[in-house]
C-alpha cells in the first residue's frame, strides 16, 4: 500500500472519480494552470482538460451557482473553495438554493463543495476558519470532516457519489503533515459512520478533523504520565449525517465524555452532542459533559495569539482530569 | 418580423390570455381566503414570457420568475398544478412545500427560482454550462426583475456568463418597481442594459408590452446562443399593473402611471394586430377566450379536489431516499411513485 499525504489522498480520490465518471468535473479559482492554492489539482488540467478542471472569475456566487445548475442537469460538480472562509460569500446559494431544492421540488443537487479549513498555519482571520456549523444547521446539506488520509480519499469519493449537496471541509494543517498507507484502489468510506480512533475504557473524547490528533496526543500523555486513565477517542468523520449510535455507544462504555472541536464554543457542534448525550445517555454519565473548544473569538494571526486560541493536548488533559476527579 | 401564422398567433394570444385569467382567478382565491401565502402576478407583463418561451425547443430550459407564468404554461405545466401549488395542495409540483410559482419541473425544462431572485442567474448559468459541457445545442432563458439586477449574484453571474460565452438569454423584466422601490432608487444609470454592457454582453431594449417585439428580439438572442456566440441581455420594458403581491395596494405608485400603461396592454395590442392583419377573426378570438375561461375553471376545480399534504410527509425529501435511482440524471429518471405528476 502506498504511503500518501492527506492532500494527495483527496487528490487521488477526485482523480479516480473523474476517471470513472465523465459527469464529474471540478470548478474554482486558480485550479487549472496553477493547480490550486495548495496544489491539490496540480497537473489535473493537463490530464482532464480545461472543460473538466474549470478556472473561473474570482466570484464564489458565480461558480457555486454554476455548479448547482450543472448538478440539476445531472452533472457531478466539485467546487473548490480556495479557503473555506470564503464560503460565507455564497451562503445564499448553498443554504437557500442547494439545500432546499430537493425538499421544495424534488430536484437533487449532487454537488461537493470542498476546501481547506482550520487554523494552526498562521493564516489569520480569513484563512483559518472552521465554518462547518452554519451548514450543519441547514437541513438538506451533508457535512464531512476527514481526519486521516485513508478517510480523506474514501470520504471524498463517497461525497462525489452522493445524491445530495455535501460540504467537505479539509483541514489544511493536515495536508502534508499526515502521511499514511492508503490503498491505491477504489474504496469508499460511507458517510455517517464514525470511527474509534483509539479504544479506551475510562473516558471518551469525541472530536473530528485536526483535533483527532490533539485528542490522541492527550490520550498518549495521560497513559504515560501515570494518571492511569485509558482514553477512548472517537473521530466523527461526518457531522451530517451524524453517527448518533457511535456517540451513545462510547458514552455507555466509558460514562465520561469530553467534546472537543477547533471551532468556537457558542452553538458549536459540541453543544449539539451534549444535548444528544444528555437526553439519550443521561443514566450512563458519571460526570458532567465537558467541552474543549476554541473561545468565542476570530482566529488571530500572531503566533502567541493563535496558540492561545487553538485547543491543545494540555487543554484536553485538564478536562479529562477534571472529569475523572468528579 | 415577416408574418404571424394563424398557429403562432393563436398560441401566443391563448397563452397570454390564459396567464391573465388564471392569475385573475388566483387573486380571487386569495381574496376568498383560500390562498394563505403571497400571490405574485404578471398582469400587463404577459408578452415577455410568452413571446420568448414560445420559441424554446423541448431540450431547452427556462428559469422563470413569479411574473413569467406564460413560460411555465408554454413548457407544459398544467394550469391546475399552478393553482394547486398556490393552494398548498398535495398534487402541486412542490407538494405543499412551497407556494406561488416557486416551483420547477426538470422533465419540463423548468428550473425553480427562489425568493432572493438574483440567485437564479448563476444557477441558470450552470444549466447553460451543462449544455456547453455536453456539447448540446440547447439554450437557457433566464428571467428576472429590475430589482434583481442590483444584487451581487446577478453581477457575478453576468460576468461569468460573458467570460464562458454561455448559451443563455438574460431576460430582464423591467416593470419599473421592485416591491415599492422605483428603478430610479435602484440604479444611477438609466437602463439595465447600461449595467450589462460593462460585462461585454450584447444588449437590447425591447418594448415588453409588444409580444412580437419580444418574439423578434428573443429569436435573435436564442439563435446567437444556440450558435455558441454567447449570452444576450434583453431589457423588456413594461409596467407592473398590480402591487408587489396581492396584499399590496401599491399606493406608492402614481395613479397616472397605471393609466398610462393600461393603454399599452399587451393582450389588447396583440388582439388588434391579429384582427388588422386578418390572422384571426373576432369570432376566433371570442372562441379562444371562451376556451381560456373553461380551462381556468377546470384548473381551479381540479386543484381544489386535490387534498392537503399529509403532515406525516413533513420530513420526506430533505435528503434523497435510499431507494431512489441516482445513477441517472434527474431529467431522465422515471419515478414510479408519482406517475401522475408530470413535474417529478
Amino acid at each position: 500500500m502506498p504511503v500518501m499525504t492527506y492532500i494527495e489522498a483527496i487528490r487521488q480520490g477526485i482523480w479516480e472519480e473523474m476517471e470513472r465518471d465523465d459527469r464529474v468535473f471540478m470548478i474554482g479559482e486558480d485550479i487549472g494552470a496553477h493547480g490550486g492554492a495548495f496544489k491539490l489539482s496540480a497537473g489535473m488540467q493537463e490530464h482532464f482538460g480545461p472543460n473538466r478542471i474549470v478556472d473561473t472569475p474570482l466570484a464564489e456566487n458565480a461558480f457555486v451557482g454554476a455548479a448547482i445548475g450543472a448538478a440539476l442537469m445531472g452533472l457531478r460538480p466539485i467546487v473548490e473553495m480556495q479557503f473555506a472562509d470564503f464560503i460565507s460569500t455564497c451562503y445564499d446559494l448553498i443554504v437557500n438554493y442547494a439545500a432546499k431544492a430537493r425538499y421544495r421540488w424534488a430536484a437533487g443537487v449532487p454537488i461537493v463543495i470542498r476546501g481547506p479549513s482550520g487554523g494552526g498555519v498562521r493564516g489569520g482571520p480569513f484563512h483559518s476558519n472552521n465554518p462547518e456549523i452554519a451548514f450543519v444547521h441547514t437541513p438538506g446539506l451533508k457535512v464531512v470532516v476527514p481526519a486521516t488520509a485513508y478517510d480523506a480519499k474514501g470520504l471524498i469519493k463517497a461525497a462525489i457519489r452522493d445524491p445530495d449537496p455535501v460540504l467537505y471541509f479539509e483541514h489544511k494543517l493536515l495536508y502534508r503533515r499526515i502521511k499514511e498507507d492508503v490503498p491505491a484502489e477504489d474504496y469508499v468510506v460511507p458517510l455517517g459512520q464514525a470511527r474509534v480512533a483509539r479504544a479506551g475504557t475510562d473516558i471518551s473524547v469525541i472530536t473530528y478533523g485536526a483535533m483527532v490528533y490533539v485528542a490522541l496526543e492527550a490520550a498518549e500523555k495521560l497513559a504515560q504520565e501515570g494518571d492511569g486513565v485509558d482514553v477512548e477517542v472517537i473521530d466523527l468523520r461526518c457531522l451530517v449525517p451524524l453517527d448518533r449510535e457511535a456517540v451513545l455507544a462510547t458514552v455507555r462504555k466509558t460514562s465520561r465524555v469530553i467534546l472537543l472541536h477547533e471551532d468556537t464554543r457558542t452553538a458549536g457542534f459540541a453543544g449539539e452532542l451534549a444535548a444528544l448525550i444528555a437526553s439519550d445517555a443521561f443514566d450512563y454519565l458519571d460526570a458532567p459533559v465537558l467541552r474543549v473548544t476554541a473561545p468565542d473569538c476570530p482566529v488571530p494571526y500572531s503566533p502567541p495569539l493563535e496558540d492561545a486560541f487553538l485547543p491543545h493536548a494540555a487543554d484536553v488533559i485538564a478536562a479529562v482530569r477534571r472529569s475523572m476527579a468528579y | 418580423m415577416a408574418t404571424v401564422t394563424r398557429k403562432l398567433g393563436s398560441r401566443l394570444l391563448h397563452t397570454m390570455k390564459l396567464m391573465r385569467e388564471l392569475e385573475h382567478r388566483i387573486e380571487n382565491l386569495y381574496r376568498q381566503g383560500k390562498i394563505v401565502g403571497g400571490v405574485f402576478i404578471g398582469r400587463g407583463q404577459e408578452a415577455i414570457s410568452a413571446g420568448s418561451a414560445v420559441q424554446t425547443l423541448p431540450e431547452d430550459v427556462v428559469c422563470p420568475s413569479h411574473r413569467d407564468l406564460a413560460a411555465f404554461l408554454l413548457r407544459g405545466l398544467p394550469p391546475w398544478m399552478v393553482v394547486a401549488n398556490y393552494l398548498g395542495r398535495k398534487d402541486g409540483p412542490t407538494r405543499g412545500r412551497d407556494g406561488n410559482t416557486h416551483l420547477g419541473a426538470l422533465p419540463l425544462g423548468i428550473i425553480s427560482f427562489i425568493s432572493s431572485m438574483a440567485a437564479i442567474v448563476p444557477v441558470a448559468n450552470g444549466v447553460a454550462f451543462s449544455f456547453q459541457y455536453r456539447k448540446q445545442p440547447n439554450v437557457v432563458l433566464c428571467y428576472f426583475g429590475d430589482g434583481a439586477t442590483s444584487r451581487g449574484e446577478w453581477h457575478e453571474a453576468l460576468n461569468f456568463g460573458a467570460v464562458f460565452k454561455l448559451p443563455i438569454v438574460y431576460l430582464c423584466v423591467n416593470n419599473q418597481y421592485a416591491y415599492s422601490t422605483p428603478v430610479s432608487r435602484q440604479m444611477a444609470v438609466e437602463h439595465i442594459t447600461d449595467r450589462a454592457q460593462g460585462y461585454g454582453i450584447p444588449c437590447q431594449r425591447v418594448d415588453g408590452n409588444d409580444v412580437l417585439a419580444v418574439y423578434e428580439a428573443a429569436q435573435k438572442a436564442i439563435a446567437r446562443a444556440r450558435k455558441g456566440e454567447g449570452p444576450t441581455l434583453l431589457e423588456c420594458e413594461t409596467f407592473r399593473m398590480s402591487g408587489h403581491s396581492a396584499h399590496d395596494q401599491a399606493e406608492y405608485v402614481p395613479k397616472e402611471l397605471f393609466e398610462k400603461w393600461k393603454k399599452k396592454d399587451p393582450i389588447l395590442r396583440f388582439e388588434k394586430y391579429l384582427l388588422e392583419h386578418k390572422v384571426l377573426s373576432r369570432r376566433d378570438i371570442d372562441e379562444l377566450y371562451a376556451k381560456v375561461q373553461a380551462e381556468v375553471e377546470a384548473a381551479v376545480t381540479r386543484a381544489e379536489q386535490s387534498p392537503y399534504p399529509d403532515p406525516g410527509e413533513l420530513l420526506e425529501g430533505v435528503y434523497a431516499s435510499a431507494e431512489e435511482d441516482h445513477s441517472l440524471p434527474m431529467t431522465q429518471r422515471t419515478r414510479g411513485k408519482r406517475e401522475t405528476n408530470p413535474c417529478q
